[in-house]
């Protein structure tokens, strides 16, 4: 995998195809964790984990055990207990080695087991990719990593939006969930900005 | 075919249970069991007050020893006992507390030099210029006590100021910290009178710009001279709660009626036919409604009587008895002028 692959793999998940903004996976954690910065980017680190692993996990089974069986019609079904099963296997392994990580990441480990971000960006890896062609076992680890940082980037950006919100003021009606949705509404339209990376990659 | 599908997804939850058995036996770190149990009757809010983020963190280190069971606010003396039980230690005490506000100068008392129009937060009104109030140390009234408290206990009256309704106060002192005048201080829940005011200024330059502030006249003093549970300090009558006072003589003798009192109704005392006329209350009773001749039955005027009880402590025929129920306020904290 030369540097070019690397680049347009990372930058297409962190931005142009931003697996909350564009593909809008995940908005119901973004929307409860990003009341506070400092919840937001453990999230988010956490998030980064779990989508790494389980892209790396699930493009091996995909690819050797469900494609030679031509069983790939199973991927949704399968994934979804491997990953619950991955993403709390890792939490006891990082609760085991890294015991002062786990206390400020740990609670949001059963959130991720059944998130439907990790699930997406798992497909996706496993899956093909945005230009038909698959991606190879580390471009699907990367595109997972870059999703979690994408996913990392939104929900701190997003923290830092609603923290200015609480002290702004914001009409009764729209005030909590309804501003905050449309801050995100706002931002993804921002980030449609990016699609202009691809079509000028073109 | 079908059953091929189902044997599939049959072997992939037969594997992810076994990772998942494996890593919680190999790699989760050994739990001591009492923790889940402390955790449960923990309240679960994960207010921070303990000094630790979550229940779960502060339940884990009770089970070490490592934290003191009566360590969470919220929980209160309750919780503690509970725990204490799980542990199989005897319980220790814990004092209840409660939020209480130091102003009473609203929209009626407190005089305005300025219109504030910025953005509705104490902080931000501190920010630009320091607020509208002439006073320097008054209630701003624009809520950030109000949005820190995790239980909706504090709300903002008709009149301006911030009131901490104590049946939903847990004392967890999250307010305290969010008053960017310091305001805010926690107070033992026993007690039910605290003094509204919290001004330093010199008492001629208090009463041109608000009508209940402290001019530290020092009538509170002598009044609880007995205890000596209220001392000037800075220019401002400190209330010591350790002492055995209430504070109902001074609260009522206080002519800015700076203190605020959270019962609206005290019961009254009265004289019944045991008593001889010696004489004895009629001296120590602060608001002089006690009266009779020697040797004759005494009367006390209902209309007078705050309900402090010093009187029941002379009486050497136990004549005296304090008659009626107790009513607290929730709403619009202050004083009731008589």
């Amino acid at each position: 995998m030369n540097m070019h692959a690397i680049a347009e793999i990372s930058l297409a998940a962190l931005l142009v195809n931003n697996i909350v903004l564009e593909r809008f996976l995940g908005l119901c954690p973004l929307f409860s964790v990003s009341r506070r910065l400092s919840g937001a980017i453990w999230f988010g680190i956490a998030a980064t984990i779990a989508m790494t692993l389980s892209s790396m996990v699930l493009w091996l089974v995909s690819r050797l055990i469900l494609a030679p069986l031509s069983a790939r019609y199973l991927e949704i079904a399968v994934f979804v207990p491997l990953i619950a099963a991955l993403v709390l296997a890792s939490g006891h392994a990082l609760e085991r080695f890294a015991g002062d990580t786990f206390r400020r990441i740990g609670v949001y480990f059963p959130l991720l087991a059944v998130n439907c971000a990790v699930i997406g960006v798992a497909l996706i890896g496993a899956g093909p990719s945005m230009h038909g062609n698959s991606f190879s076992f580390a471009g699907s680890a990367m595109h997972g990593f870059a999703s979690g940082l994408g996913f990392l980037l939104v929900s701190t950006l997003m923290a830092g939006m609603r923290e200015r919100l609480e002290l702004a003021a914001v009409p009764r009606a729209m005030r909590g969930a309804p501003i905050a949705l449309m801050c995100a509404g706002l931002m993804a339209l921002a980030f449609d900005g990016f699609a202009l990376f691809s079509s000028a990659a073109k | 075919m079908i059953f091929a599908a189902l044997l599939f997804l049959g072997i992939t939850a037969l594997v992810g249970g076994v990772v998942l058995s494996l890593s919680s036996q190999r790699l989760q770190a050994q739990m001591n069991p009492l923790v889940h149990r402390i955790e449960r009757e923990l309240p679960g809010v994960n207010c921070g007050e303990c000094g630790h983020p979550l229940c779960g963190v502060f339940a884990r280190l009770v089970a070490d020893g490592r934290e003191k069971p009566g360590g969470c606010i919220p929980g209160g003396h309750a919780t503690s006992v509970r725990i204490t039980a799980i542990m199989g230690n005897a319980p220790q005490e814990t004092e209840a507390l409660m939020a209480v506000v130091h102003c009473k100068g609203g929209h009626a008392e407190a005089r305005v030099r300025s219109r504030y129009s910025g953005i509705p937060d104490c902080h931000a009104a501190m920010l630009s210029g320091n607020g509208s109030l002439i006073c320097q140390e008054a209630c701003l009234g624009l809520g950030s006590c109000v949005r820190a408290c995790p239980y909706g206990a504090i709300a903002i009256t008709e009149n301006g100021i911030a009131a901490v309704n104590p049946a939903l106060c847990t004392g967890c002192g999250r307010c305290v910290a969010a008053c960017p005048r310091s305001l805010i201080e926690l107070i033992p829940r026993l007690h039910k009178i605290f003094l509204g005011c919290n001004n330093r200024d010199h008492g001629s330059r208090v009463s041109e710009y608000c009508s209940v502030g402290c001019t530290t006249c020092g009538i509170c003093v002598e009044a609880t001279r007995a205890s000596s549970a209220i001392s000037i300090d800075d220019n401002i009558p400190r209330l010591d709660y350790a002492k055995h006072e209430n504070f109902i003589t001074a609260a009522y003798k206080c002519p800015q009626r700076c203190f605020i009192d959270t019962v609206r109704a005290r019961p009254k005392v009265n004289i019944d036919t045991k008593c001889d006329g010696c004489t004895a209350c009629v001296p120590v009773c602060p608001v002089e409604a006690i009266s009779g001749e020697k040797s004759q039955r005494h009367i006390v005027n209902k209309e007078k009587c705050i309900g402090c009880g010093i009187c029941l402590g002379v009486c050497h025929v136990h004549a005296i008895a304090l008659w009626g129920g107790l009513a607290y306020r929730t709403e619009g904290l202050s004083l009731k002028r008589r």
